[in-house]
């Protein structure tokens, strides 16, 4: 490995200045920085878990595609994470002299604020919605304000307001756009390759230069806490008050921020977000598509990772299920050595899984799936945005010439301490005819695979209910009845 | 120069009247993040931070409590327990004794504040507070009033009865009759901003507190007791809140309480802002409540008696669970004339948090069951239920008199419900769904519209006063103040738009200044829908005060009758002649005239007997309706709202920008309610939707796919309101049953409407499911 160099410092821009930090706390998050460091009280705490959308920033990072600026939740995004990127809070927006930006005078024009307090969070929100899509379409809007909460206007009056932004400015005249240039050369000088490192002993935070770097410093250090998109740690911090620290943030690491295929698998690296994946599985996998836009609010997309989803072993993350009835494979990875398992085997127990002391998750690896095959993936939630998953099944299903079930992977989250296949259920299938009536009668196996909790999300009857009856739904879809089968925000009424 | 003498002297009209559409007045500070919170200003030099320490048991005695770890955190300046509270230890609104600011020695509910830390920073009194060892031997307790008799068990205040004819014999006497028990769910606020309070101290025994709160002089009584100190050391001062929905009208009293005895015992400002999971817990909720009903009724669906139990969970003090629980017996009725009516309430005694006001205040829970009641007769006699629903309302000359006996003079309910029927072309979209549904296995849809009638006044008749306090500057500028406060409903604009009415000068010549005790004494809480009624005829009767006074020094100084001074846009026409406004106020200034004065409403015509549950609780009322269609998903459970329509009133509104926001936010907020928001308690009896994570309220793709809302622009108040205008704040609240009853009719389906669903509230998807699952079943045993 090439030597690396270290450096004491964090730098990032922040609004219109470069910001260059030497003592940062390992788990100093972003908004109180923002907060108590630098005033800058715009930006507001409103929950301090990522779910209410008060405290949205926009964060600009250097991409394959050139800089890109994305709604993040300052409350659980981590300073250390900030580096090379430009931070922009609701401070920095200005219209033509003296003037409103576009986004803020639509909202005051349209009544869009009454307390005022999620205002600057939809500001931001629909900023970063339009300076991609100035002309967006309602589902485009309702998903892009998915991670904001208001609790006075019903909304209507914000949408009106995002419907008609584009008529007070043009977003390819906005001072984001216009700086574009000078902005990425200026993160770009930011960029030197560097591994930053601040503190000492414990207390330290590190940025690796690179993922072998990151692979060095973990295997020499497994204990440190690894932190991709800080969705899930982030929470660890502001309600658990744990102590994070040493943290290695790997966020940024170009190496693990790949999407890529080869005969007909995709790879996805470990620090890949929701949304970067979003395009390249919708698009291979249609099914995957609707299931993104139900995980967390855009911000947490914006963030969330993959990879983190998978490492964190959660029986209720929404990403597993599906990739495993999708027979996906999981490349660890400790030191120079790397192994690839098949997916499920990773999860081992409620909070275990097949991870060594030093050992991460690098990529994971998931089959396209073929022709010929049915694959389907359905969340229920209480709210149906933003919401932590009751159950999620997913199914994955080839048929047979003669329409008898060859092959078959069904999959569960919510439903036991693991992310689960439904064996039981799959056998009452494997070799009999795709017909309803085998399918009622595979539905009475659900109570050999899954004993379901009770919980503030669902009683464990409900889980017990939904879950089977889902096979159903996904039974009635692949027969290509034209009748609905479930109810759906955007089809029209 | 001066900003007024650019006004327009010319103009036919002021900008900025009453009956005009304002922005609100902080809405470009809102967008671009300069409009100031509390936990935005700007810390005195050495602020320390407090955090709450709550209980871990949920009913228990204290047997040790060890905070020497706490205490030597770093960063602890202080740790006050219930000892160190110097005067009563007590917070509790009403005068009950019964809500201590710490609990002493004894905990009430999971999350009951013990302690509170004090230190250099909010992160350090965080940390220092999961330090604290406390052992607890528990007590018995209980969560659910589903196990309590409402007849038996403790409660946490009196009970209410409301008594008109005979209802037993009422209902046994009709040829049909039927029993039922409905569960409707609570509700927690989730304003966007949390509590907050910060305490600076003053020389003396003064205190001058931040307070997030929808009642300042409430908070100033609260404290100058806390700190065994006359009210008049204590100003509590709050220029706007980030939501409060009735959430923070007595709550925000325990945290202002700590952060003054704080600030007093350390001589540094004290600032507590509990993290979001501490706000759910340890603050109070909407009640919950089981409501039993029996109905007697004939077979066209016409009920002649009907008699309620409406048992509540008030949690472990009474805080403002009487007048809550009142208040749904007052709207047991809804828009209903009950014949002969039995209605009472249990306001019970839980393990849980004490319930408080929110948004309806108990109203909408009695609406709900008045809902439930007319879907069962619905169902019973085989008719959709707004055929019920029509044939049950009040009359307009005769059928008019409420449950407590009050006659309803303005009732336009008939007028609301046919035009909404009439454009949500509801008969043919019953049609439609019915054929949609007979060729839908799985998703079926539904349709409702529901009838609203809200009572305006405060139940408790002192309440319904208030006062401002006018200044009119000598170069005519104007300084407004008064005892509303602002929590987004835009009162200060609406309230402005009065006094710039009254003196015919442009808004922007109106300050709008933070409500404060020092300047208007007193207040009552900006709550039940009354801040735009009492403030604006208060802040109205201020500025006629000093018109007089002008008017009469024009006459006198320009020797001219009276009624030849006229106030004209920005300007004042004495006889033949016409001056500015400012200049008319520059001259009188000049004269000595008084130029400031305090203004005062109280609300005429209300009084109330409880003892004997007759009077004249409310002013007026105010009407709406929806309709709502959802589709269903049977297998899951899930559901979209596919389209709303309302048609709602507010009189002759001061401010329809304002107005149809409430409007819209208010059904969102009801609908959310009915809905998807749950709170849900473990068997230790711990709250564990305690956060957005947990705790879902709607959200922008929650909204109905179509949502058309009117405001109707035929009504006024029939009583003489400020400008004829009516209250906006709860009405709309209850909208959000159409959503329900939509729900509830698309579950009918599965039993080809022939058995009530009994859908309870919050009817989340698998509320919905089980209700479907059960219908089926009955449909074929």
């Amino acid at each position: 490995m090439a030597k690396v160099t270290v450096r004491n410092e964090i730098r990032f821009i922040l609004n219109g200045s470069d910001v260059v930090l030497t003592s940062v706390a390992p788990d100093a998050t972003l908004l109180d920085w923002l907060r108590l460091d630098r005033s800058l009280r715009g930006t507001k705490e409103g929950c301090a878990e990522g779910d209410c959308g008060a405290c949205t920033v926009l964060v600009g990072k250097l991409s394959a595609g050139g800089l890109v600026y994305e709604s993040v939740n300052a409350c659980i995004r981590f300073l250390g994470s900030l580096v090379g990127t430009h931070v922009v809070t609701v401070e920095h927006l200005r219209g033509e002299p003296g003037k409103l930006h576009p986004v803020q005078q639509a909202i005051v024009d349209f009544h869009g604020s009454q307390c005022g307090f999620c205002t600057p969070g939809f500001v931001m929100s629909l900023y970063g919605l339009w300076m991609k899509s100035p002309d967006p379409s309602n589902a485009a809007i309702e998903k892009a304000l998915q991670g904001n909460l208001c609790r006075c206007t019903g909304y209507e009056a914000i949408m009106r307001a995002a419907h008609a932004i584009s008529s007070y400015g043009k977003a390819a005249k906005d001072p984001l756009a216009v700086e574009r240039k000078a902005i990425t050369a200026r993160l770009e000088a930011m960029h030197d390759g560097a591994r930053v490192e601040i503190g000492s002993g414990k207390k330290r935070l590190i940025v690796p230069a690179n993922v072998d770097d990151f692979a060095a410093l973990l295997d020499k250090e497994p204990g440190a806490t690894v932190v991709a998109g800080s969705t899930d740690v982030g929470l660890w911090v502001t309600k658990h008050m744990r102590d994070i620290s040493p943290v290695i943030f790997i966020g940024n690491l170009d190496g693990l921020r790949t999407i890529s295929e080869d005969k007909g698998v995709i790879s996805i690296g470990a620090g890949v977000t929701y949304s970067e994946a979003f395009s390249t599985l919708a698009k291979r996998i249609p099914a995957l598509g609707p299931l993104f836009d139900r995980i967390g609010g855009e911000q947490v997309r914006n963030m969330g990772t993959i990879g983190g989803n998978i490492a964190n072993g959660s029986p209720i993350g929404d990403t597993p299920p599906p990739l495993i009835a999708l027979g996906a494979r999981l490349t660890l990875r400790k030191g120079k050595k790397r192994r690839t398992i098949p997916l499920e085997t990773f999860f081992i127990a409620y909070g275990k899984q097949d991870r060594q002391p030093g050992e991460f998750v690098e990529s994971v690896h998931v089959p396209v799936p073929a022709k010929d095959t049915k694959f389907a993936v359905h969340k229920i939630t209480k709210r149906r945005d933003e919401d932590i998953t009751a159950a999620l099944g997913a199914f994955f299903l080839t048929l047979a010439r003669d329409g008898t079930v060859a092959d078959l992977r069904i999959a569960y989250g919510g439903m036991a301490a693991t992310p689960k296949r439904a064996s039981f259920v799959e056998q009452a299938l494997l070799g009999k005819p795709w017909t309803e009536a085998t399918v009622e009668t595979a539905m009475a196996e659900y109570a050999r695979d899954f004993s379901p909790l009770t919980d503030m999300r669902a009683s464990a009857e409900y889980r017990a209910l939904a879950a089977k009856n889902l096979l159903l739904r996904f039974f009635v879809e692949t027969t290509g009845t034209r009748a609905p089968f479930q109810v759906s925000r955007n089809e029209a009424a | 120069m001066n900003k007024h003498a650019t006004s327009n002297l010319k103009a036919e009209k002021i900008t900025g009247g009453v009956a005009t559409d304002q922005r609100h007045d902080s809405a470009h500070k809102h967008v671009s993040g300069t409009a100031v919170y509390i936990d935005d200003m700007p810390e005195p030099a050495g602020t320390l931070h407090g955090c709450l320490g709550l209980s871990a048991a949920a009913h228990a005695t204290i047997t040790s409590m060890d905070l020497s770890a706490v205490r030597a955190a770093s960063g602890v300046v202080d740790v006050l327990t219930a000892k160190d509270v110097p005067g009563e230890n007590d917070i509790s609104p009403t005068g009950r004794h019964d809500e201590p600011v710490l609990a002493d020695g004894k905990v009430e509910f999971f999350g009951q504040p013990i302690f509170c830390v004090i230190a250099e920073t909010r992160e350090q009194a965080r940390r220092a507070t999961r330090l604290a060892k406390v052992e607890y031997k528990e007590l018995p307790f209980v969560t659910d009033i589903g196990e309590l008799d409402p007849r038996k068990d403790k409660l946490v205040t009196p009970p209410l009865t409301l008594r008109r004819g005979d209802a037993a014999a009422a209902i046994k006497a009709a040829p049909r009759r039927l029993k039922g028990k409905m569960r409707v769910g609570g509700q927690e606020h989730f304003y966007l901003e949390g509590h907050i309070a910060m305490a600076i101290p003053g020389e003396d025994q003064d205190v001058t507190i931040y307070s997030s709160t929808q009642h300042p002089s409430e908070v100033q009584h609260m404290v100058s007791h806390a700190l065994g100190v006359p009210s008049n050391a204590i100003t509590v001062e709050i220029r706007r809140m980030g939501g409060g929905f009735g959430g923070k009208e007595t709550q925000g009293n325990q945290f202002a309480a700590l952060a003054a005895i704080a600030a007093k015992r350390h001589h540094r400002a004290v600032k507590i802002r509990p993290d979001r999971d501490d706000d759910m817990i340890a603050t109070g909720k909407r009640h919950d409540f089981l409501v039993d009903y029996e109905v007697g009724f004939d077979d066209e669906g016409n009920i002649l008696g009907v008699d309620f139990m409406f048992a509540a969970r008030c949690g472990f003090s009474s805080d403002l669970s009487g007048p809550v629980t009142d208040r749904a017996l007052f709207h047991c009725d809804n828009t209903y004339f009950w014949p002969a009516v039995h209605a009472q309430s249990a306001p019970l005694y839980t393990n849980t948090v004490s319930n408080t006001a929110f948004r309806g205040f108990g109203g909408p829970q009695g609406m709900v069951g008045a809902e439930r009641v007319i879907d069962e007769v619905a169902f019973a006699v085989g008719k959709d239920p707004l055929e019920i629903r029509k044939k049950n309302f009040y009359g307009t000359s005769d059928r008019n008199i409420t449950p407590y006996h009050q006659t309803v003079e303005d009732n336009i309910i008939q007028r609301i419900v046919a035009e909404l029927e009439e454009s949500a072309s509801y008969a043919r979209r019953r049609r439609e769904i019915s054929a949609f549904n007979a060729n839908s296995r799985f998703i079926k849809r539904g349709l409702a519209l529901t009838p609203v009638k809200f009572g305006i006044s405060f139940t408790a008749t002192h309440y319904n006063q208030a006062g401002a306090l006018v200044h009119v500057y000598n170069d005519g500028s104007v300084h407004l103040n008064h005892g509303g406060t602002e929590m987004g409903q835009g009162l200060y604009v609406k309230v402005a738009q009065v006094v710039a009415e009254e003196f015919q000068v442009d808004l922007d010549q109106v300050k709008i200044t933070a409500t404060t005790t020092g300047k208007v004494p007193n207040t009552s809480a900006t709550a039940a829908s009354s801040g735009t009624d009492l403030n604006g005829m208060a802040a109205q009767n201020g500025a006629r005060q000093i018109k007089d006074r002008l008017t009469d020094f024009a006459a006198e100084k320009y020797q001219v009758p009276r009624d030849q001074v006229l106030f004209l846009p920005n300007r004042v026409r004495i006889g033949n002649q016409e001056i500015a406004f400012a200049d008319l106020v520059k001259q009188a200034y000049m004269a000595r005239i008084q130029l400031s004065a305090a203004g005062f409403y109280k609300t005429p015509k209300i009084h109330w007997n409880r003892d004997k549950g007759q009077g004249r609780p409310f002013y007026y009322f105010a009407y709406g309706a929806s309709c709502s269609e959802v589709s269903v998903d049977t297998l899951t459970g899930e559901y979209v709202v596919e389209r709303t329509d309302i048609l709602h009133e507010t009189g002759r509104s001061l401010n329809r920008a304002i107005d149809l926001g409430q409007v819209e936010g208010g059904f969102i907020q009801g609908m959310g309610w009915l809905t998807t928001e749950e709170l849900w308690w473990d068997d230790k009896g711990r709250l564990r939707t305690h956060a957005p994570s947990t705790y879902k309220i709607p959200l922008a793709s929650d909204r109905p796919k179509i949502f058309n809302v009117t405001l109707a622009d035929w009504p006024e108040a029939s009583e003489p309101t400020i400008h004829r205008s009516k209250a906006v704040g709860e009405p709309p609240f209850p909208l959000g049953m159409s959503v329900l009853h939509a729900l509830s009719d698309a579950v009918a389906s599965v039993a080809d409407h022939k058995i009530c669903p009994r859908l309870d509230a919050p009817a989340t998807p698998e509320r919905v499911l089980m209700a479907i699952e059960r219908l089926k079943g009955e449909a074929n045993a």
